[in-house]
Formats: C-alpha cells, structure tokens, sequence
C-alpha cells in the first residue's frame, strides 16, 4: 500500500510540472554574463518564461512567488558542450547507446538526434539539479567521419526538450576517424572537401537551362543537410587535435565560409591567434594536458587560458555526458591555469550560446532572455558550491534525481530492510 | 579474521641447510618463492628543508596553524609552533599555504596504461585465461610514463599500479614512490608489502562471455566468477599443502624433490599466508558481499574494494570485515553496476566507519585527487553529516597508506616519517590552489615555478616540451 501511494505521488510529480508562473529572485549577487557586469541585491522579475527585469534592489510586484537569495550568487543556468545527454543511458552493456550508431547507418550526415533523445533519461535530473539547464547533444559516433545532426536541449520538464533543432553538424577530422574512414587523414580531407564543393551553392544558370535542370534534380538529402552550413542555418562542429588538422580546420572555414566550431582541440593554443582571425570558436575540455597520442603532444591545461587570450571564443565541457555536470570544476581548474573567471563563467554560458547560435534568447540574465537562472550557494566554479534553486526557462525544477533518492534510501543502513 | 602478517620478504629470507637432530647435514632446502625483482630505490640529493608558517593537515585528522615543518635524511624531523630552523636548511616561506601529506592513489594503470595509449603501450591486461595470477604489473611498467611527472605536479607521491580488470585474478600490484627511474624497480617503494588485482561482476564476464577469438570460455556469469576465484584458492590449497609436506620431509633429511613451482599459486597462495594484499574490483553491494564470502572461506582479509560504487549500502558490513573501499567522488552510470553510483558515497561509508579512500583509475583523475576529496566532503556535509577538511584529508593519504601496508613509513606528518609531502598555493579544498612543490623523501619531485621542470623522454623534441602541463 505503502508502494502504492508513492508511485501515485510520484505519477502526480512527473506530470504535474508548475505552470511557468511570475517569480522574483530577490538579495542576490547577480552576474548578468553581461561582460563582467554585477548587480549587488539583485531583483530579477520572471514571467511566462521569460525574464522580465534585472535590477538591483527595487519593490516586487503583487503576484510573484519569491525566492530569496540574499547571500547567494545568481548566475544564468549553465550549458555544456559536447553532451549526448539523451542520447545515452549505460555506455557499456546497458542496451541501446542511440548516441552510437553502427556502420550500417545510411548517409550518417542527415541523421538528426531529436528522433532519439529521450526526455526521462535519468541523466537529465543528475545533470541538471548541478546548475546545468542547456546542453548540446549529439552522436557520439557513427562508424563514418560525418557525426550527423546535433541540437541545442534545455533540460526542463516536459516531452520536447529542443531548444534548437538541427544545430549542428559533427565532424570527426581526429586521427583516430582517419584511421577507421580510410587509415589515413588525406583521405578524409579529400572527402570532406568533396562532399562540400557538391553542396556548395552554384551561380545562378540562365533562365533556359533551369527549367531543364529542375526536371533533372533528384532528392539528394546528403547535399540538402550540408547546405544548411551555406545557409547559415547549421555549425559545422570539426573534432580535432594536432596543431596541423586545426591548421586545415582553418583554410576549410576560409576556403567555404561556413559557421565552424573547433571541438576538442588539444594543441589549439598553438593556432591560438590564426584561430582568432578565422572566427573560429573551440569547444575543449580543461583538463587535457597528457600526449594521449601523437596529435595531442603539445596539450596543456593552459589551452583555455591562451586562447582566451588572444580572443578565441572557448566553450567548456565536463566529463564526457554522465558527467557533464563536472563542467564548473573543469573551468575552475583553467582558473588554476591563468583563465579570468569572468572568461570561466562565459565558456559556460555565453559561449555556448553564442557557437550553437541561441544567444538571443539564452546565456545572459537580461530583459527577454528565456528565464535559466541558478541560485548558487556561492562562487559557482568552487567544488563545496551547489545549486540551490535551479530554473530552466522559467520552472524552478525540483532538486531531486535518482541519485539523490538512492541517497536518502541509504543514509541510514538497515540489516533487514524491508521492501520500500 | 587472521590480521595482516605484512611481510616483507615472503617466506624467509634464503635457502637455508637444515640440521637435523642427528648431527647428519640435510640436502639444501628449496625455498617455494625466493625474492625477486627488489626495489633498487635511491632516495633523491635534497638539503634539510624548513618549511615555516604554514598550515598542515596531519593526515590522521588533526589540522596545525602556523607551524614549522623540517625534514631531511629523507625523513620528517621536526613539526611545530616554534620548531628552531636548522643551520644551512633550505627555508621556503610557508605563510598562507598548506602542507599536507603526500596523496597517494591506490588504483593506477600509468606505466601500464602510459601515454601515449598506443596498441604497443596496451599492457595492462594479460587477456587469454581468467586467473593470471603469475603476471606482476611491475613488468609492464614503463618509468617514461609522462603521467607520472603530471600525478606529481597533482601532489601524487606514491602509487600502486595495478593490472585491469579483464581477468577475475588479473596479477600482482606494485606499489611505487612517483620517482624517477630507469629501470622500474628504480621506482617500487622499498619494503612495500606486494598487491594483487582481482575482479568481481562485469568485467571478466564480459570479456571471456562474449566472443573471444574463435571460442567461447568461462566465466560467462557472476557465479562463475565466483566460482573461479574459489576454484583458484583451492588449487593454491593443494599447493601449499605439497610444499609443507616437501619442506617437513626436507628438513627431516628426506631425499625429496620439490614441488615444481606454479608461478600463479604461489600468488594465491601468498594472498592466503596474508603476503599479498588483495585490492578488489568490485562495484555493486552483492558482490562484495560474496567476495567477503570467499574471504573468509579461504581465510584472508580484503584489503580494499576498488571502484566500490555501493560501498554506501554496506558500510557496516565493510567496517566489519575490515575492507577499505577505494572510490570516485562522482562516477556513475557507465555501465550497470556502476548506476547506482551517488556523490556520497565516500563520506557515507566513512560515516559508517569503514575505511575510506579517494582513487583515480584515470591518468587526469590522479592529477587531483584533493579536488574529488573536496567534492565528497561537500556533499557529504549538505547531506547532514559533519566531517572536518582535516579528517577528509585521511581518505588521500592514511587509508591509501594502510591498505597498501605502507602506513608506517608514509601517509602522515609524524616525525620519523617519510617526508612525502605537498605545499599547496592555498587550502587543498580548492579548485583554485595547485601543489606548488611535491616532496617525496624530501626531495623536490615537482616545483611549478622551475621552468626547467622535468621532462621524460618521449616528450623531449616533440611540441610542447617543458611546457607548463
């Protein structure tokens, strides 16, 4: 019987998720991710999603629930790069990974991960109770170099988490791609630029001939998906390490003038300034510093901070997905390793935003901004730091996930426990 | 539960010429398992060191304010308020920064796993047959690892190399000073009682289960896993039991031969006699408990649970056998038994007052450990409990060191010793201090402000050399 109520309890806590409803934060310290703007004894106004105000001090109206954080920090809700949140359960021996796709995937370019990503992942409410609401998720692997087509998740409530469909395409130039897409880099950098050139768009033909062509055109998705790069609709996301794979990275964005994001980028800081130039953002993660192979011989965890330095937009990401949530931790150790903190707390915020193209309407606590705001305990980056309140486009969600449950279940330990 | 016997030299010293009451000169008695591979350890060139006006967790729970901290000899000398500066000691300024032990990770695959992780590096499972008990990791270590001068840069000053998890006896462990060396016994921390690496649950299922070149083989399921560690035991039993009866009947003047030696029993056995610590793979709460089960069956102790993801729902049961339980801050869900992985499990199972330890198994993990400790403090803290950074600072470095057998020479700030210590920028419970100098015997193995900083070999003439890591 005991049983029996819970999981009506529970029933009713799945699908009785708060209406969005008006909701100040009042007394925090509030960074806005507004350069390295901070407002002491924040007032922040949310409603229908959305924010609505952000000042210091001032009256709340009638009608808003507060949530006091006076002596807390309040920063915009985190996003992490480089997920496959959704996309994966158990990596190893647990069923279905749908982050990874055999060999026998048809044209793994068009593929597009929303048909996959699964809202009741119990990864979603470990990840997000740490501060994190958005996410870029993506496949992992695809038995080809082309990863398919990635998108932008926040980590709310509810069936749809897409923020943002179809926001990139993954590309895997490592050396390791090379070896398992032709054994050698040559061949893939053929294909690649192979694959563009055909999607690229054509000069217009005379009115004569295009009558004629249209007649001839067949459904050709491959081509219709890498035009989204041309379009500017979608972010190439180019997976590689050695300083000489970046330098080809950076001639493919000259030489097509797409939207690219570097990912991974081990030896990045040694292309820091030409990365700069070519407008091209680096999603890396902090900790590599360790010559895992021949093309990550010059990582450092000093990459974050020299490319910041010569004005690289950085994103960050955690470990892997299950632990994506370990994100402010990898950024305060670029802190250790000569990052501001200002450009720790961007990598996490407008950053992402800005390389998978959401940066209208997240990423900042400002007027308009969908309302993903974190009440932190204190400096978000420190390890004794927790997300107090955590709001993902206007929802305060509960703090509860599977791992907390299974906390409280064990917390005192029982010889003979019953069944519970 | 017979105690550890913690020798350091199994089964006596040499051969030896038994007399027998009668006067008559016996045959020579053959020894079942002379030493080898001994460590050829060479403490460092370093000055008496002061370390003065810093802060100091002792490692067994006590934190000091504004002390001064000497070593030399390779040992700790002096720790207090108002300890005299020897003459001619090197004194580093203290003042603001903190001292603590060295860490030290019971659980690494550097040298066997080194970087780079190519196929030719891969030589940390001896795959083929589920018991390899006759493998030694210290055979596969490689002294050119650059993981090591990072694990040192991240305040590391011993650890324990271990085979993987792949067999259900995977081999023998080593435990090492994180020193330089060119050959790997250079490396192996003198007088350190041996490991051995075995493996509950997926893992060996996994890899002799599913399709194994062109055959399958056992174990395919957890009984049988259980089944070979027992089968193992008993066969070191018969073992065992025919080389006594070959030294009784040697030593009485017997013409005799000895038993041909069996390089994997004389591990098992070594494990049964107590010689042998045994560090265990194992995740999930019924697991362990059946691995206690053989324990006891076979009549040793477990040193330590390894990964121990559900050490949280057994932690009296832990405290009771005596078993350690190495693990992760935060690790979960990479496969099912490690799904019921939660943020407290460390302070939960030291709560219960079981033994516990933070580990790595990740060649950036071991780089900060302090950070993983910092995590499971705080979590364990806003879940109710009350455990002091100094009392945390036990799973880093005493814990390490007793499930290792190393206790009485490291893992605290006690005069007399070994002086394996870290001065830290600033409190260790920060994301934001690094390890500004790491000690081992008292001398500097890690000095971020030397641009000169250590390099080893394979990393000399490739970009980024001497680059700050």
């Amino acid at each position: 019987m005991k049983t029996f109520l819970k999981s009506v309890a529970l029933a009713g806590l799945v699908s009785g998720a708060a209406a969005a409803d008006k909701i100040a934060i009042t007394g925090g310290t509030a960074f806005t991710m507004n350069g390295d703007e901070r407002i002491e004894n924040a007032t922040i106004l949310v409603d229908g999603g959305k924010i609505e105000a952000v000042r210091s001090g001032g009256s709340v109206p009638a009608g808003y629930r507060v949530i006091d954080a006076s002596g807390k920090w309040v920063t915009p809700g985190l996003m992490a790069s480089g997920t496959q949140l959704g996309l994966v359960e158990v990596s190893l021996s647990g069923g279905i990974v749908d982050a990874s796709a055999t060999a026998k995937a048809k044209d793994p370019v068009t593929i597009d991960v929303t048909w996959a990503i699964n809202p009741d992942s119990t990864l979603i409410p470990i990840t997000r109770i740490e501060g994190i609401t958005r996410a870029a998720t993506g496949m992992q692997s695809t038995g080809d170099v082309w990863l398919g087509q990635g998108a932008v998740i926040h980590l709310g409530d509810g069936y749809d988490l897409t923020v943002r469909d179809r926001a990139f395409i993954g590309l895997n130039m490592t050396g390791s791609s090379a070896d398992a897409n032709g054994g050698s880099r040559a061949v893939i950098w053929r294909d690649v630029i192979t694959a563009l050139e055909k999607a690229e768009p054509q000069p217009a033909m005379a009115d004569d001939d295009k009558d004629e062509k249209a007649k001839e055109k067949k459904p050709d998705p491959v081509k219709d998906t890498l035009a989204r790069l041309f379009s500017g609709e979608a972010t190439l996301v180019v997976a590689a390490h050695r300083a000489a794979d970046i330098r080809n990275v950076i001639k493919l964005k000259s030489r097509f003038d797409i939207n690219i994001a570097l990912m991974g980028g081990a030896e990045a800081w040694r292309e820091a300034a030409a990365l700069a130039g070519a407008g091209i953002p680096v999603i890396l993660n902090a900790l590599d510093n360790l010559p895992g192979s021949f093309e990550t011989l010059g990582a450092t965890q000093a990459n974050a901070a020299r490319l910041h330095a010569a004005g690289v937009t950085i994103a960050l990401v955690g470990r892997g997905t299950h632990n994506a949530r370990l994100m402010p931790q990898y950024a305060g150790n670029a802190v250790a390793n000569g990052l501001p903190w200002s450009a720790a707390m961007a990598a996490m915020t407008t950053g992402p935003a800005e390389i998978f193209g959401i940066a209208d309407s997240y990423g900042t606590l400002a007027e308009g901004m969908d309302a993903d705001i974190v009440v932190w305990s204190g400096d978000p980056i420190e390890l004794d730091t927790a997300a107090e309140h955590v709001m993902i486009v206007g929802e305060e969600i509960d703090l509860v996930s599977r791992q907390t449950k299974l906390r409280d279940r064990y917390k005192e330990l029982s010889r003979s426990p019953a069944f519970r | 539960m017979r105690p550890f016997r913690n020798l350091r030299v199994f089964a006596g010293l040499a051969a030896v010429a038994a007399v027998t009451s009668t006067g008559i000169q016996a045959q020579t008695v053959v020894e079942r398992e002379p030493a080898a591979f001994q460590s050829t350890y060479t403490r460092l060139d370093a000055p008496i060191t002061a370390i003065t006006g810093v802060n100091a967790f002792d490692g067994k729970g006590g934190a000091m304010t504004n002390v001064t901290v000497v070593f030399g000899g390779g040992e700790i000398m002096a720790i207090g308020p108002s300890v005299a500066v020897p003459n001619g000691a090197r004194v580093i300024d203290g003042s603001g920064k903190w001292l603590t032990p060295g860490i030290i990770d019971v659980h690494s695959h550097l040298g066997v796993y080194p970087s780079p992780a190519t196929p030719s590096h891969s030589d940390g499972n001896e795959v083929g047959e589920p018991v390899t008990a006759d493998a030694w990791a210290e055979h596969s270590n490689w002294p050119q690892d650059p993981g090591f001068i990072r694990a040192a840069a991240g305040g590391i000053t011993a650890l324990q190399l271990l085979p993987g998890s792949a067999n259900l006896v995977g081999g023998r462990a080593v435990t090492l000073k994180n020193v330089p060396g060119r050959i790997a016994q250079d490396m192996k921390f003198p007088g350190a009682p041996h490991g051995v690496k075995l493996a509950c649950g997926e893992n060996p299922k996994r890899v002799y289960g599913s399709k194994f070149g062109e055959f399958f083989s056992r174990p395919h399921t957890r009984m049988g896993n259980v089944a070979g560690y027992r089968q193992a035991f008993a066969d070191a039993q018969a073992y065992g039991r025919a080389w006594d009866k070959y030294t009784r009947d040697a030593e009485a003047g017997e013409d005799v031969l000895p038993p041909k030696r069996d390089l994997k029993m004389d591990t098992m056995l070594g494990i049964m006699n107590g010689d042998i610590l045994v560090h265990t793979h194992c995740y999930r709460a019924d697991d362990m408990g059946s691995f206690m089960d053989v324990a006891d069956e076979f009549g040793f102790k477990v040193s330590a649970f390894h990964h121990a993801s559900e050490s949280y729902k057994i932690g009296d049961l832990l405290a009771e056998h005596g078993a350690c339980s190495a693990m992760w801050a935060d690790w979960y869900g990479f496969k099912m038994e490690a799904y019921d992985g939660i943020r407290e499990n460390i302070p939960f199972v030291h709560k219960s007052g079981a033994c516990a330890i933070v580990h790595s198994d990740d060649d950036i993990g071991i780089q900060r450990l302090n950070q993983e400790a910092a995590k499971a403090l705080a979590d364990g803290n806003r879940a109710g409990l009350d455990i002091s950074k100094a009392e945390a600072w036990i799973w880093l470095s005493l814990n390490p060191a007793k499930s290792l057998g190393i206790d009485d020479q490291t893992g605290t700030l006690e005069v007399g010793k070994d002086a394996d210590v870290v001065l830290w920028s600033g409190d260790p419970f920060s994301v934001y201090t690094n390890a500004e100098l790491t000690f081992v015997d008292g001398a500097v193995i890690w000095d971020r402000a030397n641009p000169d900083r250590a390099v080893m070999d394979f990393e000399l003439g490739q970009p980024g050399e001497g680059d700050l890591k």
